[in-house]
């Protein structure tokens, strides 16, 4: 009997069950809360015509960007995505589909997914492209446009720490998209840098309680910089 | 002389109150942080999940876990807090954000804004902008008047494609502060040593030149 114990001792286990042409929400933001070790692995697993979720696509050799190399993803929806020459170049050649999705209403999407709310109305995107072919409303003189929310097969996110039962600790600006797409997965998969015994964390810091985890597993972690900017001491 | 973007900066940050929450974009709009008056206390909330960005971290403090919306490293301001992207644009787009200053291609005399996308070149897509220019009332907008070779980007009707419609009132650019109300530009100061005669030349847009137009401070 696992119990509520989520631990998994393989990336083979911490992705079992993901297969071809799946819907994946990938958590971070430029490469700042990655799952990196759970990209590499649907790297290696060769898994294709993957529908990714995730506010940037990585650099060209690092996060989703190896995945874009071996094209094992068909389409991508994003807000930025401007640091990727393979992302740039598969999309002007039709291989990938990008839906290029406001920020804020990226993560609303995904938070609403989660919380079982289908479709909201924001004012973000009226007016412009975003709303082209969506149902807009006037709400007390204001105009707004219909986002339908998102859910996935599997989110993979990257938290700091992990109890035994899935709690969940993030550490400043990596929390970013993780903790809505913990909520929106049909499995979630979390890496982790430390995972401590269940009752380990004082209940009034944990993030993202452990209903929403499925399964989590201890990485090593690159944490690469895309721009390390700095002041004289 | 057209500003430099220090100056641009410089006077941007003029419009800064004491107490403020302050969204400021990549470029231009980032050097605003370089210029807060000593006398006031504002903070700023940077939209992947930050409120109380501080300076760029020296060597030592460098911390792969804390970037800014540019993905540059930075430290924490006192009083700092953090948290996820939803929670940060329930800020923005709720109106909680007492100012944002962004970057743009092109403005209208509607208040329409052309930032993110120029068919035929790379698409980077809007980041946070769209979701930015939809929730704050107080939006200021920093661009160069013209581009290099002389053609205005302060319009009658945006070209490109929008990031928001009907919601930018004001427009910082190397030659002038603008306001925009009641379909058409408003000049309210020019750059030191920039004459109201290049002000209209290079306003494609509607453009009300009052009778004494004031010369920034920068």
């Amino acid at each position: 009997m696992a119990g509520l114990n989520k631990v998994v001792e393989s990336y083979d286990q911490a992705l079992a069950g993901l297969t071809d042409n799946m819907t994946l929400m990938v958590g971070g933001f430029g490469l700042c809360g990655i799952p990196e070790n759970l990209i590499i692995k649907m790297r290696d697993m060769g898994v294709k015509g993957l529908t990714c979720i995730s506010n940037n696509a990585g650099v060209d050799d690092f996060g989703l960007g190896l995945l874009l190399q071996k094209k094992q993803i068909d389409r991508i929806y994003a807000s930025y995505v401007g640091e990727n020459a393979l992302f740039e170049q598969q999309m002007l050649s039709g291989e990938l589909d990008v839906i290029l999705t406001p920020q804020g209403t990226l993560a609303e999407k995904i938070r609403a997914g989660g919380a079982g709310i289908p479709a909201f109305f924001t004012a973000t995107g009226y007016g412009t492209p975003v709303a082209d072919g969506k149902e807009t409303r006037e709400i007390d003189g204001r105009h707004y446009v219909l986002e339908p929310s998102l859910t996935a097969d599997f989110a993979l996110i990257k938290a700091w720490k992990a109890d035994t039962m899935g709690n969940l600790i993030y550490r400043n600006t990596a929390m970013n998209f993780n903790p809505m797409m913990a909520t929106a997965g049909k499995i979630t998969v979390v890496e982790v840098e430390e995972i401590v015994p269940a009752g380990s964390f004082d209940p009034h810091h944990i993030h993202t309680p452990g209903i929403y985890v499925n399964r989590v597993i201890k990485g090593s972690f690159e944490k690469r910089i895309e721009q390390r900017t700095t002041r004289e001491a | 002389m057209a500003l430099s973007r220090e100056q641009i900066a410089k006077r941007i940050a003029q419009e800064l109150k004491d107490g403020y929450y302050v969204n400021l974009g990549i470029g231009i709009p980032t050097l605003v942080a370089n210029y807060i008056p000593d006398d006031i206390e504002v903070m700023l909330q940077s939209e992947n999940g930050l409120l109380g960005m501080g300076q760029f971290p020296t060597d030592d403090q460098v911390d792969a876990d804390l970037i800014n919306a540019g993905k540059q490293t930075v430290t924490m301001a006192t009083g700092a807090s953090l948290f996820s992207s939803a929670e940060s644009f329930a800020m923005i787009r709720g109106g909680h954000v007492d100012l944002t200053v962004l970057g743009a291609f092109e403005v209208d005399v509607s208040g329409n804004i052309a930032s993110w996308m120029i068919p035929g070149k790379l698409i980077k897509g809007m980041g946070g902008a769209m979701d930015l220019v939809a929730g704050a009332d107080n939006i200021i907008v920093t661009m160069m008047h013209a581009d290099k070779k002389g053609n205005s980007k302060i319009l009658d009707a945006c070209t490109l494609p929008l990031t928001g419609a009907q919601c930018i009132k004001k427009v910082v650019t190397d030659l002038a502060v603008l306001e925009i109300k009641d379909g058409a530009f408003h000049l309210i100061e020019r750059a030191p040593d920039v004459t109201v005669e290049e002000i209209i030349q290079k306003t494609a847009g509607k453009l009300i030149v009052p009778a004494v137009v004031p010369v920034m401070a920068v």
